[in-house]
């Protein structure tokens, strides 16, 4: 492929996935707000548009013309800084996730995957862990007490879950042996899919996404009747916006990367069967992880109405006294399986 | 030819950065740069074709270790004010000791230019495989002490963190 074509088609690439995080992003307030009110028997947002399809564009123009205020004694660049570092991570997550298989055009290959990088898993790791910061320094820049305590709150949670949720990981890495996402993803090809392989792995990977993106049961952080409002009581107008939709983008790439890691990615079973054409298949591909994506979306919200939030001290003993246990102990049964012919043999049965 | 700009350009920031840290008032301003240092440094390391060894220094350092950092900072409200007076005898020995390193460090790094690499350099040695095989082959033992020595540091500092020791 000439530089060139290389060039445009990544560009085009990383416009798509950008264009469909935020229309995803967009979507799921609306989402959320309709599953709400179908799991409390109410209709939800209906006014704006067929079904109360435009209620997040009118949300977005509401947000857009709102009175800015920011606090005369805050740190006014680092209150700038806090909501856009939180909008920035959450968008840098999308580059390393195969989207599908390769479309072939013109005779050129053209793989729906921004970056293949070897260390893919590792660069997802590192992106949740440095978002952290736009919420420390959000909530710090606020200058208000509730903002810090928020922001504490959100800060301490997400690097407890982080050790869990990185400990799943590596009985992931054990059996799949490689750290590139993509390969990962190709492994799963049929029913080879790794929650079958790794089930505790993959529950624990999920409470820990749940307590990664601040969400209920685990949204501590925005806890109104404790914290007024949360990291974000002193943010107003599209700054507040853009806190409120990175965790839908967070809870978007969590779904993803469930999706990828777990339950098969772009991979459905039997469908080389009815589809034979490779470009087809690789859009049927597209469209089984968004399926699966939206389901995950979907379980997201489902869990948010239904489960009440924790207290603290119980989030705490869950993530250090409960999970982290239990994925050490994953890890152990994994390498235990995987050396079961070496230790039989050591054994001498 | 690229790589040597872009070595200039993250050594500028790197740089940049670390006196940021020492002359920011705001200790909170001081961990940020710190954090921004620490990136710069990950960058260096991806340069090295060590990507790996880049991707755990942002995710231990800026990640975990900084984050802790910048908890204790928000926490203890460090400001200007708050910031108590140092005598001008410690100033003037602080001084002292670091033009001592500087002299140290130049007088160490001035036949630098005629230092050769002992072995072949291998330009993959910083992927992942190659890095695995290597530590886990050759540099065995001492890999596993380090761990006995974190697994001591954990322990002792559940020691330290128990309200009382029966």
């Amino acid at each position: 492929m000439a530089l060139q074509t290389y060039i445009i088609y990544k560009l085009i690439l990383v416009l798509v996935v950008f264009a469909f995080t935020m229309l995803i992003a967009m979507y799921s307030t609306y989402a959320e707000r309709k599953v709400a009110g179908f799991l409390q028997d109410r209709l939800g947002p209906n006014r704006a548009g067929w079904f109360g399809i435009l209620q997040p564009v009118a949300d977005a123009v509401k947000l857009f013309m709102k009175e800015e205020t920011i606090p005369s004694v805050s740190n006014k660049a680092l209150f700038i800084i806090g909501p856009a570092l939180s909008l920035l991570t959450a968008c840098m997550t999308g580059v390393v996730i195969p989207w599908g298989t390769t479309i072939t055009l013109f005779g050129e290959n053209f793989p729906l995957q921004i970056a293949d990088v070897n260390i893919g898993i590792l660069y997802l790791f590192g992106v949740v862990s440095i978002g952290v910061y736009g919420i420390m320094i959000g909530g710090w820049a606020s200058n208000n007490k509730y903002s810090l305590l928020g922001a504490v709150r959100a800060s301490s949670q997400m690097i407890s879950y982080e050790v869990a949720m990185g400990l799943s990981i590596i009985a992931l890495i054990m059996t799949t042996g490689t750290l590139s996402v993509g390969q990962i993803a190709a492994q799963q090809h049929g029913w080879h899919w790794n929650v079958l392989v790794q089930p505790l792995g993959c529950l624990i990977f999920i409470i820990c996404a749940f307590a990664e993106t601040n969400r209920a049961p685990f949204d501590l952080p925005e806890c109104e009747q404790e914290l007024v409002g949360g990291y974000h009581t002193e943010y107003s107008s599209m700054k507040m916006g853009f806190y409120l939709f990175a965790e839908y983008i967070n809870m978007f790439i969590s779904a993803t990367v469930i999706s990828t890691f777990y339950f098969g990615g772009y991979n459905m079973p039997f469908i080389g069967r009815f589809v034979h054409d490779p470009n087809l298949l690789t859009l049927c591909g597209v469209v089984f992880l968004f399926a699966k994506i939206f389901f995950g979306i979907f379980f997201f919200m489902w869990v948010r109405w239904t489960l009440p939030r924790f207290r603290y001290d119980q989030l705490m003993n869950l993530g250090w006294k409960a999970l982290i246990p239990l994925s050490i102990l994953n890890i152990v049964l994994t390498g235990a399986w995987m050396m079961r012919h070496e230790i039989m043999a050591y054994l001498n049965f | 030819m690229i790589t040597t700009y872009l070595f200039y350009f993250l050594s500028f920031l790197t740089i940049m950065f670390a006196l940021m840290v020492v002359f920011s008032k705001s200790p909170v301003h001081s961990v940020l740069y710190l954090v921004m240092a620490f990136f710069t440094i990950a960058g260096h390391y991806v340069l090295l074709n060590a990507q790996f060894l880049a991707a755990v220094h942002v995710i231990v350092y800026a990640g975990a270790i900084m984050v802790l950092f910048l908890f204790v900072i928000m926490l203890l409200n460090l400001n200007k004010e708050t910031e108590p007076h140092k005598s001008p005898w410690l100033k003037f020995s602080a001084v002292i000791a670091a033009g001592l390193l500087l002299v140290v460090l130049v007088g160490s790094l001035k036949g630098a230019t005629n230092i050769m690499a002992a072995n072949n350099f291998d330009a993959n040695i910083g992927l992942i495989e190659n890095l695995g095989k290597t530590l886990f082959q050759d540099f065995l033992l001492p890999f596993e002490i380090s761990s006995i020595l974190l697994l001591a540091a954990m322990v002792g500092a559940v020691l330290l963190g128990k309200k009382s020791i029966k």
